[in-house]
């Protein structure tokens, strides 16, 4: 799939192609620059526009082009510019520099990208951000700090719950999130709970322990 | 990913207005009203799907599960598959839905997708979602199947033509034919209420056409009949992985019995076949007997009577078979 911005491909066929290098530097860049606009009061009013200045049909909002969006994101509001096909996870990461959600597969195959919207566990490379200007995004990075750990990471530290670390900020988002949903209190059901992340170093039962800690329900503790 | 523009809908009756120039609803469509997107982005990021105009509904007010007064239930096409398999009208009037909810997909999908939108998932053919591949009718009209002849253990051996043998992965789909759900959509012109066994096609010599959807219809609602009185029932799917996987075979099947024998039988299949697949035939099969074994068997028999195998997929008519037997089993014992 092609992750570009639209302003920034160029035709394959082009001599002048971006090299993947020259792109993530430009992107990197740009991230940057969104991100101090969220922290610098002017510098923000320049990058976004009020949302009464959008075109409208037929009564109803038109996003063309690169569109100004205000996002909530861990308590804080940001105004930044994105194209409409970012998705949650690309903004998260390339826009706001929130990287500690991961990509994995893009496609809601591996779990990796999962956050919460109003609270509830979603794969956030399935769904555009421009489309949640009301709702409540928490990452990882909002849900606790080191020294002020989230239970559910501390749990993960404790029971070793992975090995490369890819996964692990969507399986303890999923986590967090899946203390909050009507399951089970056997290991099975965390195991059924905890489906919809993937982990390839196969952390699993570790995993496990760590949510049933958390739940307490932990058997395999000390 | 194309270029497109993304317009937040405000009623239902602007959505409808806003999709009504689509060329087509069905594959190819250049309008596309987005819910949970869980199906839409994923294709659209594969180039599959390419609207040009995207519609978000997710405001509009369509979220609600309403028991009406005549009995029926009506849900709106925004409820989210992990909300309506966990409501408490759902749960206990009608176990095989929410049953069949909970056996796909993951929990974050089941917080994004839709009602209206799990009625509406593509196939998972591997030839449909890779450009690679120069022959899907599916996706170019007339171009050739790849999957006859080529990878096609996971496909379709009931439904199928020469043109297409792909398979429909919903799993509420085939609880919601077993419980004779109706479909109500809303275009610029009317609403109209659809049999959702008279809602999606097989492919015969169109497979790009997926089911009876125009350019403008908006899924509204699902209304599930009054639940039948003293109904067991179950949804059983075998997949490649205990969890988060599509089905292989899977079935849904609701029994109301009385003096010992089966008075109403429901028997619908996931994972076999182009749409999902209700058996009548199996029904017939089971009415008026009693509820053993062998009175299964011969349903099972039954509904897989025309199913045709393809290279990689005959163990389909097997296992499919068993599936039914003992999703039958497991609902007449319960209590």
């Amino acid at each position: 799939m092609s992750r570009q911005k639209g302003q920034d491909v160029k035709p394959k066929t082009s001599p002048e192609r971006l090299s993947r290098r020259d792109f993530l530097s430009q992107a990197s860049t740009v991230g940057v620059a969104g991100a101090a606009a969220t922290l610098a009061g002017p510098i923000a009013a320049a990058v976004s526009e009020p949302l009464s200045q959008q075109t409208t049909v037929d009564g109803a909002t038109v996003i063309p082009g690169t569109v100004p969006v205000t996002l909530r994101v861990n308590g804080e509001t940001h105004h930044v510019r994105i194209d409409p096909r970012a998705t949650i996870l690309d903004t998260l990461r390339e826009t706001l520099n929130l990287t500690g959600t991961k990509k994995g597969c893009d496609h809601g195959q591996c779990g990796a990208c999962t956050v919460h919207i109003n609270g509830r566990r979603v794969n956030s490379c399935l769904t555009f951000a421009a489309m949640h200007q009301h709702d409540e995004i928490t990452t990882i990075e909002g849900i606790g700090r080191p020294g002020n750990l989230n239970p559910m990471q501390a749990a993960f530290v404790e029971q070793d719950g992975f090995q490369c670390g890819y996964c692990t900020s969507g399986q303890i988002m999923s986590a967090v999130a899946m203390l909050q949903e009507p399951w089970g209190p056997e290991d099975k059901d965390v195991q059924e709970a905890m489906a919809g992340n993937i982990c390839r170093c196969g952390a699993y039962p570790n995993i496990v322990a760590a949510v049933q800690q958390v739940r307490g329900n932990g058997r395999r503790n000390g | 990913m194309i270029e497109f523009q993304l317009i937040t809908a405000e009623s239902p009756s602007q959505a409808v207005q806003l999709a009504t120039s689509s060329k087509t609803a069905q594959q190819g469509a250049d309008v596309r009203f987005v819910a949970g997107g869980t199906t839409l982005i994923d294709l659209m990021k594969l180039d599959v799907e390419s609207p040009t105009t995207v519609i978000d509904i997710n405001r509009l007010d369509l979220a609600k599960v309403e028991k009406q007064a005549d009995g029926t239930l009506r849900i709106g096409a925004l409820v989210r598959n992990s909300d309506l398999a966990h409501n408490s009208d759902v749960a206990r009037d009608y176990p095989l839905l929410s049953q069949a909810l909970l056996s796909g997909a993951s929990a974050q999908l089941r917080n994004m997708a839709s009602t209206g939108g799990n009625l509406l998932q593509r196939t998972r053919c591997p030839y449909f979602r890779d450009l690679a591949y120069s022959e899907c009718n599916k996706r170019i009209p007339g171009s050739g199947c790849a999957a006859i002849g080529g990878l096609n253990r996971t496909h379709a051996i009931l439904g199928t033509s020469e043109h297409c043998i792909a398979t429909h992965p919903s799993d509420m789909a085939v609880a919601m034919m077993a419980l004779e759900a109706v479909v109500h959509v809303k275009n610029a012109a009317d609403e109209r209420d659809i049999a959702i066994g008279d809602f999606y096609l097989v492919p015969g010599t169109t497979p790009q056409n997926e089911n009876v959807l125009k350019p403008g219809d908006l899924i509204t609602y699902v209304t599930l009949p009054t639940a039948t009185p003293n109904a067991k029932s179950h949804y059983l799917k075998l997949r490649d992985r205990a969890s988060y996987e599509f089905a292989l075979a899977s079935a849904a099947v609701l029994l109301q019995s009385e003096g010992g024998r089966i008075r109403k039988a429901r028997v619908a299949l996931g994972g076999v076949g182009t749409k999902p697949w209700r058996s009548v035939a199996a029904e017939h099969a089971l009415e008026g007997k009693s509820p053993s074994e062998a009175h299964f068997r011969a349903a099972a028999d039954a509904a897989l009577r025309d199913a045709k195998p393809q290279s990689g997929n005959r163990y389909k008519i097997e296992l499919s078979k068993r599936c039914i037997i003992r999703a039958l089993s497991v609902a007449a014992a319960q209590a």
